[in-house]
């Protein structure tokens, strides 16, 4: 095996400064291993070999022309397939989208080409982003690194699983509930929900506006810090973009340090319904925390047990809306004849799969005159009392700890026909995502029970989105020191060598 | 049994309301970039965020946002420091993204007025609110009877409008105009078309649809105290249709009262071929928007100078114009009307600054040319004269070098695009005959042709001297001043 795809994007990108390997040697190299596992894996959709190489003898002759190059130039990235992307096809993991081939390119890809990083594909999803294993995609499912049996946690499961299996060093994920740090956690792997507005959401197709949020993947904390600093940033063309600079995450992924620093842990976020493994092993990492110096106290967030269902009304109400365009008259599938009316009603109802059906039919009911004040409006005064929580808690910490989801990876099929089971699993991530602040999922190590990987869950309050980065690369560097390997490595489902 | 329009209003009490929908003059659309120019190519201004596609968001069109405060200002409004957009939501072809990015419950304009003349009375029509929405793409429909969607063979949908900024004007209910209900439910319109006009916020052109109105109509049999059940009127594109739906809806609903039976809460479409209207979608099988606060979009919070400079930037408004030049021309309110109704108040005003009297302006443009503009179906101001031509015409007739009929050549020469007066006078030879010797000539034929009308003048009966004008002015071509010719015919006969 290639030892180009076990390498951090950070040593790559060294290494082709250092002119020791080329962008077409290191893209060669992802691709060959997409070839070799991912009809296992089924983490991409769409592989774009082709505009890949391309890209990467672009960026190699740039080099050669002594051209200024970033840091990501060269390294390949794994897109999630809801941003738009010119010359690869945009499906959202929805048949209401198969080989939809959108006009125009999302800001945030627009950024990394321009970077110089290389779009290797798109990668499965849940449908619309509904759902956290990829069982509700429209394709098919896809598989755990770790065991090829189990979920990788969802929706941007494909991004994960991609990382996870040396498939690409970075990907681009959204998280909406908990979309990139429950699979990062459930694949061994780091993912950050950067604060809402600081990435770009033009060209993300929609599937709850005031939540949605692009981040990155990466299998280090540094390398995740590396594609959040070049994805973010101010973008005129999303109104809630926050025009204010990007927050030092490359520099704090670089100075992991946690003395001093006060780190609440929230009570609400433990107790029934967690796995006995995931417990132990975030009760380590809180005691590493503490003995490299952090000042640890619990903090009680006493509205967070409210979040899963305020969520659970505000994104199907917003996704209602946003869905409400795929009905067959402009793009994308059109199914039947007759009048306007049966050809909408057909293709919504041939191209949603069941839990995108639920979910608008949730969200429609929410809005109805009569039913409005009682759930859309009751469940926005309880975002506002979360946000007060966190205000409150971090008048006290300058960050907060949980576990980033109550346990491992779950068996493929285990809770695919029992959404509440399903929709437990974003229990830890959904109040980040509820007030519009940052939060990281890093790895914590292997649950006893069953040998795969917790993640640990920081949170920060908006715009403090380097705190995470300091705070994850002190805890992996620690723990890497103490198992002496990345924990990754350990990943038993795929071979890497 | 036919109830007659004064029947009708003999028993009940005509109350009626307007939904203005004005598209606004903005060079982009209300939330992308794209040109807001009228007919274009079919869908050749559209871009991802106007066509709705996946992915795309809106941003808010600054200048719209002020637009729309500079009518909420010129309407007595208050502006809001704090409102957001909403969602409407409901499937259409036209609506990209099937839903409308618009205003419900947090307009930007509430609580105004607009004082409206209507035969010499003012008449104050509340505005209840004035908010921002973005317009739908336009459907139309092929094959079927009625040129609507159902039993349509298939539809062709052009985005291009979908996007443009739309502002739309809610008044509240104006109760108590009995018989004058519909004529000061048009005044309304025309007299809101001409505010937005000189605020230069939109062309207001009803033909082409950047000016809409529905008409809401409610009747109660007088004494009552509660209002009777309310008929909305889509459809209404030109003044005289607001006037006529009104009227048309007073006598059906009237005529539906007497029979017994009660006016259904609908939405109904005027014919403009017969003047009336028939039954739409009813509001009881009407939808659900659901609507909800935009979350694409941040909320709208105009800085409070920001909306002070922009009140300071309005430019007259109609009621100290017409205080200014009622005084200044020595006008009645009457007369003031006849000039708003005609449209005629700019280019009045303009051709008085260029240098005619009030009065003469006053003339030329309520007669001859209003004549012309109406035979034409424009509005004056669409006339090919300009106000400076006017003016120079005028001069030339007090100066006695043309009279009315030759002006009025001199206006159709104008207006036919030969040139400017002076050329038009030159080229058609129009000057008035003003050498006595070549009008005595045509003089000394008249009388030597009539000898008994002569005979007449010199019994007295002086006023039989016209025959002999007449017969001069022909001679001449009608380039004869007649009252001089008068004078040289008494000087010769006495």
């Amino acid at each position: 095996m290639n030892e180009l795809i076990t390498m951090t994007a950070a040593e790559l990108s060294a290494a082709m400064s250092a002119g020791e390997v080329s962008a077409a040697d290191v893209t060669e190299a992802h691709l060959d291993r997409i070839t070799a596992v991912d009809d296992r894996v089924k983490a991409f959709l769409h592989v774009g070999a082709d505009d890949a190489r391309a890209q990467a003898r672009e960026v190699d002759a740039m080099r050669a022309a002594g051209e200024p190059l970033g840091p990501l130039a060269g390294v390949p990235v794994a897109v999630k397939d809801l941003f738009t992307t010119i010359g690869m096809p945009t499906t959202c993991g929805s048949k209401i989208l198969e080989g939809w081939h959108p006009p125009y390119e999302s800001t945030i890809t627009q950024r990394l080409r321009k970077a110089g990083a290389i779009l290797l594909g798109k990668t499965n999803m849940d449908e619309f982003a509904m759902g956290s294993s990829t069982e509700n995609s429209g394709y098919w499912t896809t598989r755990n690194p770790w065991d090829l049996a189990r979920v990788p946690g969802g929706s941007s499961g494909g991004s994960a699983a991609a990382v996870a299996a040396y498939e690409a060093p970075l990907a681009l994920g959204t998280d909406t509930g908990g979309s990139i740090r429950q699979p990062a956690s459930v694949c061994g792997i780091v993912g950050t929900k950067p604060t809402y507005g600081g990435s770009s959401r033009y060209g993300v197709v929609a599937f709850a506006s005031s939540l949605d949020t692009p981040g990155p993947f990466g299998r280090t904390v540094l390398d995740a810090a590396l594609l959040h600093e070049v994805m973010s940033g101010h973008d005129p063309m999303d109104s809630t973009s926050i025009d204010a600079p990007v927050p030092p995450v490359v520099e704090a992924a670089r100075h992991g340090d946690v003395a001093g620093l006060r780190i609440g842990v929230v009570s609400e976020l433990a107790g029934d319904g967690y796995q006995p493994g995931v417990v132990a092993r975030f009760t380590e990492a809180v005691e590493l925390l503490e003995s490299l110096g952090a000042k640890v106290t619990e903090i009680s967030c006493p509205h967070f047990k409210y979040a899963l269902p305020a969520y659970y009304l505000i994104a199907p109400s917003e996704a209602s809306s946003n869905l409400a365009r795929f009905d067959g008259m402009r793009y994308g599938l059109r199914v039947g004849g007759g009048s306007a009316e049966e050809v909408m009603a057909a293709t919504r109802e041939t191209g949603f799969g069941a839990e995108v059906k639920r979910r608008i039919m949730l969200g429609t009911y929410a809005l109805s005159s009569g039913y409005y004040d009682a759930y859309y409006g009751k469940a926005q005064q309880v975002r506002t009392l979360i946000i007060q929580d966190f205000d409150a808690a971090f008048g006290q910490v300058d960050v907060l700890v949980s576990p980033s989801t109550p346990t491992t990876a779950f068996p493929i099929g285990e809770r695919a026909d029992d959404p509440m089971a399903m929709y437990l699993a974003d229990l830890c991530t959904i109040p980040t995502d509820l007030a519009g602040n940052a939060a990281i999922s890093v790895p914590c190590g292997l649950a006893d029970e069953d040998g795969l990987p917790a993640g640990l869950q920081v949170m920060a309050p908006p715009l403090a989105d380097d705190r995470l980065y300091r705070v994850g690369a002190a805890v992996e560097a620690a723990f890497t020191e103490r198992w002496g390997h990345p924990l990754l490595t350990e990943a038993k489902g795929l071979s890497v060598r | 049994m036919t109830v007659t329009y004064e029947e009708a209003l003999q028993k009940y009490e005509p109350v009626f309301g307007l939904e203005t929908h004005v598209e606004l003059g903005t060079t982009t659309k209300m939330f992308c970039g794209c040109p807001t120019t009228f007919g274009a190519e079919p869908n050749s201004h559209v871009c991802p965020v106007c066509l709705g596609l996946p992915g795309s968001l809106p941003v808010t069109n600054r200048v719209a946002i002020e637009y729309t405060i500079k009518i909420g200002l010129a309407l007595n409004c208050s502006i809001a420091s704090w409102c957001r957009f909403a969602r409407k939501n409901y499937f259409y072809p036209d609506m990209p993204k099937n839903f409308q990015i618009s205003q419900y419950d947090e307009p930007l304009c509430v609580d105004g007025y607009l004082d409206v003349l209507v035969g010499g009375k003012t008449v104050r029509v509340g505005i209840e609110r004035v908010h921002l929405e973005e317009d739908t793409g336009k459907s139309l429909h092929i094959g079927g009877a009625t040129g609507r969607i159902q039993g349509a063979d298939y539809s062709l949908v052009d985005y291009n409008r979908a996007g443009i900024p739309l502002v739309e004007i809610v008044t509240r209910p104006v109760p108590g105009t009995g018989f004058l209900a519909p004529e000061v439910a048009r005044a309304y319109v025309t007299q809101l078309r001409d505010l937005l006009r000189s605020l230069g916020v939109s062309d207001v052109r009803m033909e082409e649809g950047s000016l809409r109105c529905d008409v809401n109509t409610s009747l109660s049999p007088y004494g009552s105290d509660v209002w009777g059940t309310r008929t909305e009127t889509k459809n209404v594109n030109s003044l005289r249709s607001v006037e006529r739906a009104v009227r048309s809806e007073i006598s059906r609903q009237a005529e539906v009262l007497d029979s017994g039976g009660r006016v259904i809460q609908e939405t109904r479409h005027f014919h403009e071929d017969t003047g009336t209207t028939t039954s739409g979608r009813s509001k009881e099988e009407a939808q659900d928007y659901r609507y909800f606060p935009e979350p694409d979009l941040v909320p709208v919070a105009p800085p409070r100078d920001w909306v002070e400079s922009i009140a300071a930037s309005l430019p007259e408004l109609p009621a100290a114009r017409r205080a200014r030049l009622m005084s200044a021309w020595s006008l009645s309110e009457l007369e003031f009307e006849a000039l708003q109704n005609a449209g005629a108040l700019d280019v009045v005003e303009a051709t008085v600054a260029a240098g005619a009297s009030p009065a003469d302006a006053r003339k030329w443009w309520l007669g001859e040319l209003a004549r012309r503009a109406n035979d034409a179906g424009i509005d004056v101001s669409e006339l090919p004269i300009t106000p400076a031509d006017v003016a120079r015409i005028s001069e030339l007739v007090a100066a006695g070098s043309l009279n009315d009929r030759l002006a009025r050549q001199v206006i159709e020469g104008v207006l036919d695009e030969e040139g400017t007066p002076d050329e038009v006078v030159a080229a058609r030879g129009l000057a008035v005959v003003s050498d006595d010797s070549a009008l005595l000539s045509a003089i000394d034929e008249a009388i030597a042709a009539n000898p008994d009308v002569v005979a007449r003048i010199r019994d007295g009966k002086v006023q039989a001297a016209g025959v002999l004008v007449g017969a001069v002015m022909k001679a001449t071509r009608g380039k004869a001043d007649a009252a001089r010719v008068r004078d040289l015919i008494m000087e010769r006969l006495s």
